[in-house]
């Protein structure tokens, strides 16, 4: 258990090439995910002059990319690809430090648009966000997703970039846990610090 | 003086020298590149990437101090050195240098009085030996004819496309030219090649297509054959970026597929 803002603490700690998952409480969601962002893109990313890449399943990246500057996050050192804006319809307004991926079902583009921004913007320490792993799941059955994660972390480990996961489950021994088990070294989970 | 039976010898180690086509992904899963002085077929369907891949590939090959040749018979030459400036990896200079030469074929059968149906025997020869002649007083490394398919149309004849092939595939191995032929073929071809003729004579294959997922399409890469080197079979995405062309493994998730 992790108090909410002690995340970024604990994402500090980690050496490039940790895969690491991130597990919000369903019934704290809002809060729980304003303190990940937080940690991940300032706390750790902007104090460390990392360049993070987040990977957007969720919310479009043109929400999260407004979260992001509320917290003074500075645009050249945030890339997003994001794959929900299309099948969402919401694409008219396209980010200037986004990459768009037509479908959540297209998980090699979503590797090949990483792979794109980690050549664009190379850096002596990346971060990767996908949030969430449970998104992705809603679109992409079981063994394709376990398949992408593997491949994905890594690559990414071998090249020491930190990867964060979020998954939002209450459940440790969900389907989800168990796949991200196999590729993930630690797990944090998120507890709101009662005053 | 290399050959096309043995275009490049081997080193001490039984290795052939490689043409480094500069696309990571495609060299590491050629174990290094392509063999020097292969002929191969690039293959696939309409908006699969095959100019893309092969203009990248004289690109990859002028940087390093290459000199390449990109035979167009299907596009005007300033549209494609229009449409490769959406490109990063492309640069003017190398153009200007003359380390990346762009030949307009139909400019050939005008200059050759070649404008007509079916060729002859001696026609055929004559187009031959100015592809040859051209290559040569380039300096030619690197060669991409686009599209091989069109030059056919005009041979027709499958013993001459054959004949024509062989020695294109001769002369150019012996200038030393690593050579890429653009083949084009329709969705469920079930072949490389129009004529089938082809893809025999080539040292190498590489199929690009689509795979369908729930009804998204993914563009997909695979090298079928490659003389001269051990490599995948496997499949693998490719996205067409800013930067060049990028590869993923096909995930499969466990699918068995006959």
């Amino acid at each position: 258990m992790t108090p909410d803002d002690d995340i970024g603490e604990r994402l500090r700690q980690l050496t490039g090439g940790s895969a690491v998952a991130i597990r919000l409480n369903p019934r704290e969601y809002a809060d729980d995910y304003f303190a990940v962002l937080n940690a991940t893109l300032r706390d750790v990313g902007s104090e460390t002059n990392a360049h993070t890449i987040y990977v957007s399943v969720t919310n479009p990246a043109s929400l999260v990319w407004s979260l992001a500057q509320a917290l003074d996050v500075d645009a050249g050192r945030l890339s997003f690809v994001d794959a929900i804006s299309h099948i969402m319809m919401n694409y008219r307004d396209p980010l200037p430090n986004a990459t768009y991926v037509e479908s959540p079902r297209m998980l090699e583009d979503i590797m090949l648009r990483v792979e794109y921004l980690l050549r664009k913007h190379p850096s002596p320490r990346t971060i990767l966000v996908i949030d969430s792993v449970n998104s992705l799941a809603i679109h992409n059955p079981k063994d394709l997703l376990s398949e992408f994660f593997h491949i994905l972390v890594n690559n990414l480990k071998s090249r020491q970039v930190l990867t964060v996961l979020l998954v939002v489950s209450e459940d440790t021994e969900s389907e989800l846990d168990q796949m991200l088990g196999l590729v993930v070294d630690e797990t944090i989970e998120v507890v709101r610090r009662r005053s | 003086m290399a050959t096309a039976a043995n275009p490049e010898p081997a080193d001490a180690s039984g290795i052939r020298a490689r043409c480094l086509t500069g696309i990571e992904g495609l060299d590491n899963i050629l174990g290094g590149g392509i063999p020097r002085g292969n002929m191969v077929l690039i293959a696939g369907s309409v908006g699969t990437g095959k100019t893309t891949l092969c203009l990248e590939f004289l690109v990859r090959g002028a940087e390093k101090g290459e000199r390449t040749v990109f035979f167009s018979v299907t596009e005007a030459s300033a549209k494609l050195i229009e449409n490769l400036s959406t490109f990063e990896f492309f640069r003017q200079d190398l153009v200007k240098a003359g380390g990346l030469i762009f030949i307009d074929v139909p400019g050939i059968y005008d200059q050759l009085g070649l404008n007509h149906e079916e060729l002859t025997l001696e026609e055929i020869d004559l187009l031959l030996k100015t592809f040859l002649d051209l290559a040569r007083e380039a300096g030619a490394q690197r060669v991409v004819l686009d599209s091989l398919t069109s030059v056919c149309y005009r041979i027709r004849r499958d013993e001459r496309i054959r004949d024509f092939m062989l020695k294109l595939s001769q002369g150019l191995a012996a200038l030393g030219c690593t050579t890429l032929l653009v083949s084009e073929i329709g969705q469920s071809a079930g072949r490389y090649s129009l004529h089938g003729v082809e893809e025999a004579i080539v040292d190498g294959v590489l199929l690009l297509g689509n795979a369908r997922r729930q009804g998204d399409i993914l563009r997909i890469l695979q090298v079928v054959k490659m003389r001269g080197t051990s490599h995948s079979r496997a499949q693998y995405v490719i996205e067409l970026t800013p930067i060049g062309l990028l590869m993923a493994p096909h995930l499969k998730g466990g699918r068995q597929e006959t």
